[in-house]
């Protein structure tokens, strides 16, 4: 029920900024819609709501999303001296890694934010192992590499989400 | 100051969509080619978007640039890891060069890496 | 007006590689390029002439691209849509 409700909030918040009016009419509306969206697909909601209202978790989000902004730029400016330069520096290769994160959702935001990270790319999430494509393979060795893809991401999505 | 800020984004967005669509068209596999399109096309529209933001200011043509980053943001690196699990299971060819390759291991299957000098 | 003449060629790089491309999986990452290319060249030309409702188009766009990629990974992976 919870999630059905965090739900319809979001839905409701969604649909205010996009008709960027409060007329009663288009309030109504919202809330009809983002009532039936709730009913429909609050269950699949992979969110608590112990862990939602927590504000410690809302502190790491705001730490964790320059965190971000700087390992994407600098991912960009990587690839986009390989695409210039003659010979592309190519040496790719697919890995695995093995991840401490317990809950499905902090998973994905890892693989997401392991393919914005420099040169990776995740391929395949299978429980707590990911397969990465990396572009240049830089070492062999497993701790090493767990270390260098994964960056700072992990430390900060445990205390997001875990 | 405000105008200025959305110029810099904008070209900074139009410039890495240029690089990462000329990745597209460089690299030898379809694993580097989306490494590439993934992350500079990702920024590069996040970039113009918000240069859009803020030319407009907060007016609906603002926000709904606002909204429609955010959404780029969750769903390409999404689509992408799609794409390349499936060309994966599929057995599209690694490019020659590549060192390693553990999912193909792992999975039992016959190695998929282009044969080659 | 500038940025949105920059970014044709990028859709041309695109439409190149769908056109070219040896493999689905290269037409298909192309094709998920290209249509985030023209939301992005939508939302400028929304700015350009100050057109809300193009704005909307822009995001409706993301959003076919994206199903669009997710059905052609599902078929790749030879499973079937309502999997």
């Amino acid at each position: 029920m919870s999630r059905r409700i965090a739900l319809f909030i979001a839905g409701l918040i969604i649909w205010l900024l996009l008709s960027w009016t409060l007329n009663y009419q288009e309030i109504i509306i919202g809330a009809v819609i983002a009532l039936i969206s709730a009913g429909m697909f609050g269950g699949y909601l992979p969110l608590e709501a112990k862990k939602l209202l927590n504000p410690v978790r809302w502190f790491w989000l705001l730490v964790y999303i320059p965190v971000f902004i700087w390992q994407c730029l600098k991912a960009n400016v990587d690839v986009a001296l390989r695409v210039l330069s003659p010979g592309l520096n190519l040496k790719p290769g697919i890995v695995k890694i093995k991840t401490s994160l317990k809950t499905e959702i902090a998973r994905v935001f890892l693989a997401n934010s392991i393919t914005m990270t420099p040169g990776t790319l995740t391929v395949e999430i299978q429980d707590d192992t990911l397969y990465i494509h990396w572009i240049e393979l830089r070492s062999t060795d497993p701790e090493e590499m767990a270390k260098m893809i994964k960056g700072p991401f992990e430390f900060f999505l445990a205390r997001i989400f875990d | 100051m405000i105008s200025a800020l959305a110029l810099i984004s904008l070209w900074v967005g139009v410039v890495f969509v240029l690089l990462g669509a000329l990745g597209l068209v460089r690299f030898p596999d379809v694993y580097n080619r989306m490494q590439a399109a993934t992350k500079c096309v990702t920024l590069g529209v996040l970039g113009i978007m918000l240069g859009v933001f803020l030319r407009s200011g907060f007016n609906p043509l603002g926000i709904k640039a606002i909204i429609g980053a955010v959404f780029i943001l969750l769903t390409v690196p999404v689509s992408s890891h799609a794409l390349a699990r499936g060309s994966l299971i599929a057995g599209v060819k690694l490019w020659k060069g590549t060192v390693k390759d553990q999912f193909t291991e792992d999975r039992g299957g016959k190695s998929i890496i282009e044969e080659g000098k | 007006m500038v940025p949105i003449i920059v970014l044709v060629p990028a859709a041309f790089f695109c439409l190149y590689r769908a056109l070219q491309g040896p493999s689905i999986a290269d037409r298909a990452i192309a094709v998920d390029m290209m249509g985030i290319v023209f939301s992005a060249i939508t939302a400028l030309v929304a700015l350009r002439y100050r057109l809300n409702y193009l704005m909307d188009i822009s995001i409706a766009l993301a959003v076919i691209s994206f199903v669009g990629a997710l059905a052609l990974a599902k078929y790749l992976e030879g499973r079937s849509l309502d999997d």
